[in-house]
């Protein structure tokens, strides 16, 4: 088992023709991820290395049975793209598009919210990896393998950082939930997902400054997580009022500061390492007692 | 993109939100000139990204043209908070009667906007929110359903305006709305709003925050860009389209990915305090890929920026392999030597994930007389230091 990915999912991509949608689902194809469909406007009838392309979303899911979508159209169309996919009811859709404008991530999330059938995750996240049973993004698969601990992150290549440091101990799943101010699947969701999971021993959690996810997830984890939980919090040099590469990744007046994270999350008992490596050390010792 | 007083303003004026009317200038003579065409008492306001501008002295009343031009030339050129004042707001100075306080937000916790709003205005609504809750609206606004006449009443309603300003104060919540969304805001506020003596209700003050992502459909939005207040090493990463922040310190820092380059910034900042304070100069993330040609245009701006001692190339190969990366380094330095680049600045280059092994024999083979190879971050980051402690130590 895993957490929302796994041997079962079939996926569909919504833009695949796009220079980014066909070099990330050959990458999809080649780590073993069952890529089904691919989806782009007035497109049906061709294919992608084999793989045939739908007009819609709709289409796609009644043809080829897909459950997962991943989003990788520019901004401009994205909230189409996320609202046609809730419309279709698939099970999951994960958004890789970077830049989308926080109105539209807004109201996207909400529509999502409002008809209930489809769990997002992303915007602006390199997806979700379950090692060894399927990969939607862009998260390189050959780094680790699978094995046991739950990672959920708001960084991508941090989250390919401890997945490579980790690769002899192994993941269930990888979750990359992207660092937006509205994202679609936080912190505590995963958090709750990884706790009900039998195939997951033990969670990394890795946050950064902005907002109060990080804070909002210890409480969390102090009334719910009972696995062992290891963080990590990117920012403690980040001065206030810039945003640092992520939109959602801003410290303002004294909210979303790193050492605030850093001692919610040690008053609930997380161990949190004081550097990436530190904290896969944590990590390690804790899984080889 | 933080949006000063004025252009707050101007974005109110094109919605008919109601103010007072005035002028942004750049000199005294200017002010004069405003203060003459409004006449009566007028109020000369320091243009700053910051609060507190009013208790550093840069706002002042004006009877006349004349005192107004000696506002000015008090205020502008002002430091407050670390900001230069190169602008100041002349506006008809109202009296006032009561002050309130609305604002939207983007409310990241609960995925959705909210909406403030409060007859206690004019303090920091911070203060207003510690010290006496009850007398602070905070109502959730649906991103789907946006705010109408009715939603604006309970709002304002919530916050008990007095019934003489209630109309008003719904209008001006309705056009407060059409601005956070046409204008594609993450935040307006207006504080103070005013109940001045004829009965009007006006936003004497106005902060707007714009979402950078919505550049793209908002051409005008362009002429809001600060260029005075921006660092000019900042700008030129900007023309690059590199994700740039200046910061000041003596290790220049380059890596893929913004949540793996504030950990490298963190991480030289850990070691740098062995070495008597060293910091990391500045954020940057090439992204992803980690291109030559995006390497080179990095390496160009942080080997340019003065403060610089030494760089840390900090890469984890994930979508492009590490030999792809190291190829990319040995090539940006080529690209660079080859225009005429002054090279004199030691390169630490961690290179870790994919093909690592690979990227590193690469990179020594070439035996590049600038750079060092260090196989984890941390040990590459108190080699950094120490090597730009070394050479800021020679000056």
């Amino acid at each position: 088992m895993a957490i929302w990915l796994d041997t079962n999912s079939l996926i569909l991509v919504q833009g695949m023709t796009g220079s980014e949608g066909t070099k990330h689902t050959s990458r999809m194809v080649a780590s073993g991820a069952q890529v089904v469909a691919g989806v782009t406007p007035g497109k049906a009838g061709q294919d992608v290395d084999g793989i045939p392309i739908f007009n819609d979303v709709q289409s796609a899911m009644a043809a080829t049975g897909a459950n997962v979508s991943v989003v990788f159209v520019p901004p401009k169309f994205a909230k189409a793209a996320v609202i046609e996919a809730v419309d279709a009811k698939i099970a999951l859709a994960v958004v890789i598009t970077e830049g989308i404008p926080v109105h539209d991530s807004a109201q996207f999330f909400q529509y999502s919210q409002n008809s209930g059938g489809t769990r997002l995750i992303g915007p602006n996240c390199p997806g979700i990896i379950s090692p060894g049973q399927s990969n939607a993004g862009i998260i390189p698969a050959d780094i680790t393998k699978a094995g046991r601990i739950g990672l959920v992150s708001k960084s991508g290549t941090l989250t390919y950082q401890m997945m490579y440091e980790l690769r002899d101990i192994g993941f269930s799943t990888c979750v990359g939930i992207g660092g937006d101010p509205i994202i679609g699947t936080t912190h505590i969701d995963c958090l709750q997902a990884f706790q009900d999971d039998p195939d997951t021993d033990a969670i990394v959690m890795i946050g950064e400054i902005g907002g109060d996810a990080e804070e909002r997830a210890a409480a969390y984890i102090g009334q719910h997580i009972t696995k062992p939980v290891v963080g990590y919090v990117a920012g403690f040099t980040a001065p206030e009022g810039k945003t640092m590469g992520h939109a959602g990744a801003i410290v303002s007046g004294s909210a979303g500061t790193a050492i605030a994270k850093q001692e919610a999350l040690e008053a609930v008992g997380v161990k949190v390492g004081k550097t990436p490596s530190a904290t896969a050390r944590l990590m390690r010792e804790l899984m080889q007692g | 993109m933080d949006l000063y007083e004025y252009q707050a303003k101007h974005l109110f004026g094109q919605h008919q939100i109601p103010g007072t009317p005035g002028e942004v200038c750049s000199t005294a003579d200017a002010a004069h000139e405003v203060a003459r065409k409004i006449g009566g008492q007028v109020v000369v306001k320091a243009q700053v990204k910051t609060g507190g501008r009013g208790k550093a002295g840069g706002v002042k009343l004006a009877a006349n043209p004349e005192e107004a031009a000696t506002a000015a030339t008090a205020i502008l050129g002002m430091d407050i908070k670390g900001h230069t004042v190169h602008r100041v707001l002349v506006a008809e100075a109202s009296d006032i009667t009561e002050e309130y306080y609305v604002s939207f937000l983007l409310d990241r916790a609960n995925r959705a906007f909210l909406a403030m709003a409060s007859t206690a205005g004019g303090v920091e609504i911070e203060e207003v929110a510690a010290t006496r809750p009850q007398d602070l609206a905070m109502i959730r606004v649906d991103a789907l359903l946006g705010v109408d006449e009715k939603k604006a009443t309970e709002i304002v309603d919530a916050a008990h305006f007095p019934p003489a300003v209630r109309d008003q104060v719904i209008a001006i919540m309705v056009k407060l709305w059409k601005v956070m969304v046409d204008e594609d805001a993450t935040l307006v506020e207006v504080n103070p709003l005013v109940l001045a003596p004829s009965g009007m209700v006006l936003a004497l003050d106005g902060k707007v925050i714009l979402d950078d992502n919505a550049n793209y459909r908002h051409a005008s939005h362009a002429d809001f860009v600060d260029r005075e207040g921006t660092d000019p090493i900042e700008l030129r990463a900007k023309e690059f389209e590199l994700n740039y922040v200046k910061l000041h310190g003596e290790v220049g820092i380059i890596g893929n990915g913004a949540g793996l380059v504030m950990s490298t910034l963190d991480v030289v900042a850990y070691a740098g305090e062995e070495f008597g304070g060293i910091k990391p100069a500045n954020f940057l993330d090439i992204g992803g890929g980690a291109s030559a040609t995006v390497m080179a245009n990095g390496l160009d701006i942080v080997l340019n920026d003065p403060e610089v001692e030494a760089v840390f190339v900090n890469v984890f190969g994930g979508i492009t392999s590490c030999d792809a990366v190291a190829n990319g380094v040995l090539q940006a330095l080529e690209m660079l030597k080859s225009e005429g680049s002054p090279l004199s600045k030691p390169i630490v280059c961690r290179i870790d994930g994919n093909n690592a092994v690979e990227g590193r024999r690469i990179l020594s083979e070439a035996n590049h007389p600038l750079i060092e190879i260090v196989e984890t971050m941390d040990d590459a980051a108190c080699r950094v230091a120490e090597l730009a402690a070394a050479r800021k130590a020679r000056k």
